[in-house]
């Protein structure tokens, strides 16, 4: 309950029914159970109306054509901007639209290398021998390959933070770790594998103390919790419009008016320049700086209405009611005998992706019952490869949950894990 | 898809270990999931004077479908002519890539025509060709040294 209204619970059936996907039946006339938003969510009709929209009735390449389209999908897409800024209590200055949260994350990593060649202003974001990356043994793929990456072009040391056994960042040697030799601390918002959710404002805190920049992967947050980019203390924070509700194709990176302004472009072309001569361009100021080529109107317009339809029915709402089914889940699949959750067993500070181990059966194995039964979880590393050697298995199945999904749907989950152990003889 | 053959070389894997003496040694990796294998080919000469497989040795961490095709493989090639393993392999390959439209040919897979369901749930194929892959790479390799042995003489 909040003080400013009430918690309107979810009406998950009538949520459902905006859904038009989740009306189907797989492998034999199953009801599809989709428990895989961790991977990409699925779209109501307003963001399939609102892109369908764009496309029928305002498509055109935005800021640029002297014609009525012009302006029209111009307006659209940078009201789309105004709109995913607020949604974070951001300023639509500071949102620049990517592809994706990988791109967003890669487009700060290129920055601080392509800063060695970049003006005076670009300074600050130059690293090299001497200077320290920090990182995070839990973090996806996509935030931490470019950061190894960045390290190989630029000489700069990667360190990172290890996890506990619980699944949560290993915080307990962050005083050797954020020094005056550290540059940038790179970090999740909330762990696609353990669901854990990092003290992301404190150590942001700490990097801060020592003139580090902060770059947070929101992709698993920013879909799931009521993020405010001012509360959060970061310097970058990068997520997908995939991943909740909305178009694949578009994503964001948020970052500080004045170090956009400072930070050098990492794909350039048209769209991103001020004046272009044979001898050497010059470039536009941020966001348009880092947006080079035709954007992805259509699909920031979707991404809009997913902003639209998340607080139609209030992020608050949304929270509870993961919150409901993640505690659900913990409770259920900790229960089935041989099965081990790597990840806090509470919901506390702990989002909605439920990974585990069933013993002797591999998930792949696991994966595979579940699906025919029409049950859709995801099985391997889930791009967090390091993340799972340092819990200490080859590869888990993960569930993860949405506002769509429904208690049954958990109950389903269980009895799927325990018809895989029949068929497999471990029961 | 699971059919009982599959199940029975998943829990009882035949051949499984690294043994010597071996010619190459390989090791592959299955980047969605993880899954990997090490594996030893050891060659021999047939009485043709054909270069045959003595012995095929491996470790591995994977799902049911990868490890019981393993197990298969060294049942199905170990005392074979390479020439002889290579069309094996090769059916196979055709049956993983078929989708599940061509009917296996028993006399050339033997018990690997327990897999033609997984051809039909194509996440599941690489699982299904981890070991054969890496059967394939040993195997040039060793025959690569073989040969380089060869002309040597």
């Amino acid at each position: 309950m909040t003080a400013a209204g009430e918690l309107t619970a979810l009406d998950v059936e009538a949520v459902r029914a905006d859904f038009p996907i989740l009306g189907r039946a797989v492998r034999g006339g199953h009801p599809l159970v989709y428990l895989d938003s961790g991977a990409t969510s699925h779209k109501p009709r307003p963001v399939l109306d609102a892109e369908h929209d764009f496309y029928t009735m305002h498509n055109s390449a935005v800021h640029r054509g002297a014609h009525l389209l012009g302006e029209e999908a111009t307006d659209a897409y940078e009201g789309a901007r105004v709109r995913v800024a607020d949604f974070i209590g951001a300023d639509a200055g500071e949102v620049v639209f990517t592809k994706s949260a990988t791109e967003g994350l890669n487009l700060v990593a290129y920055a601080m290398s392509n800063a060695a060649t970049a003006g005076p202003e670009a300074a600050r974001f130059r690293v090299g021998p001497g200077d320290e990356i920090l990182i995070t043994e839990m973090e996806h793929h996509a935030n931490l390959v470019p950061w190894q990456q960045l390290c190989l072009r630029t000489g700069a040391t990667l360190r990172w933070f290890g996890v506990t056994p619980e699944g949560r960042l290993d915080l307990s040697n962050i005083d050797e770790l954020i020094t005056d030799r550290t540059r940038l601390v790179a970090v999740t918002h909330q762990s696609n594998v353990t669901g854990a959710i990092p003290p992301v404002t404190e150590i942001a805190r700490r990097a801060h103390a020592v003139g580090a920049l902060v770059v947070v992967d929101g992709a698993q947050s920013v879909p799931h919790q009521q993020v405010d980019v001012a509360a959060l203390g970061a310097d970058f924070l990068a997520f997908s419009s995939h991943k909740m509700l909305g178009p694949s194709g578009v994503g964001v990176l948020w970052g500080r008016r004045e170090l956009l302004e400072a930070m050098p472009p990492y794909v350039t072309g048209g769209s991103m320049i001020e004046v272009v001569r044979m001898e050497g361009s010059t470039f536009l100021p941020p966001p348009e700086r880092f947006e080079a080529g035709v954007p992805p109107s259509a699909q920031a317009v979707g991404l809009a209405a997913a902003c639209d339809y998340l607080d139609g029915l209030g992020m608050a709402s949304v929270v509870a009611h993961e919150e409901a089914l993640t505690a659900h889940a913990l409770e259920a699949v900790c229960a089935i005998p041989g099965v081990r959750v790597l990840g806090p067993l509470s919901t506390a500070d702990r989002g909605g992706a439920v990974s585990f181990e069933v013993a002797e059966i591999h998930p792949h194995d696991v994966g595979q019952v579940l699906d025919e039964l029409g049950i859709a979880v995801r099985t391997g590393h889930h791009c967090a490869w390091p993340l799972h050697r340092a819990l200490g298995v080859q590869a888990s199945t993960r569930a993860s949950f949405y506002l769509y999904n429904t208690h049954d749907e958990v109950d389903a989950l269980a009895d799927g894990i325990r018809q895989a152990q029949k068929f497999f003889g471990t029961a | 898809m699971y059919q009982e053959i599959i199940l029975d070389h998943y829990r009882h894997p035949h051949h499984k270990g690294l043994r010597d003496p071996f010619d190459a040694e390989v090791s592959h990796v299955n980047p969605t999931c993880g899954d990997e294998v090490t594996m030893r080919v050891g060659l021999t000469r047939d009485a043709g004077g054909e270069p045959a497989i003595a012995d095929v040795s491996y470790e591995s961490l994977g799902c049911s479908i990868s490890q019981a095709s393993t197990s298969v493989l060294a049942d199905m090639v170990i005392g074979k002519t390479v020439a002889e393993a290579m069309d094996i392999s090769a059916e196979f390959l055709r049956l993983m890539q078929s989708r599940g439209e061509i009917e296996p040919d028993e006399d050339v897979l033997g018990d690997a025509v327990a897999f033609e369901g997984v051809a039909k749930y194509p996440a599941r194929i690489k699982c299904a060709l981890l070991g054969w892959m890496a059967w394939k790479d040993a195997t040039a390799q060793a025959l690569a040294l073989d040969g380089a042995l060869e002309g040597e003489k």
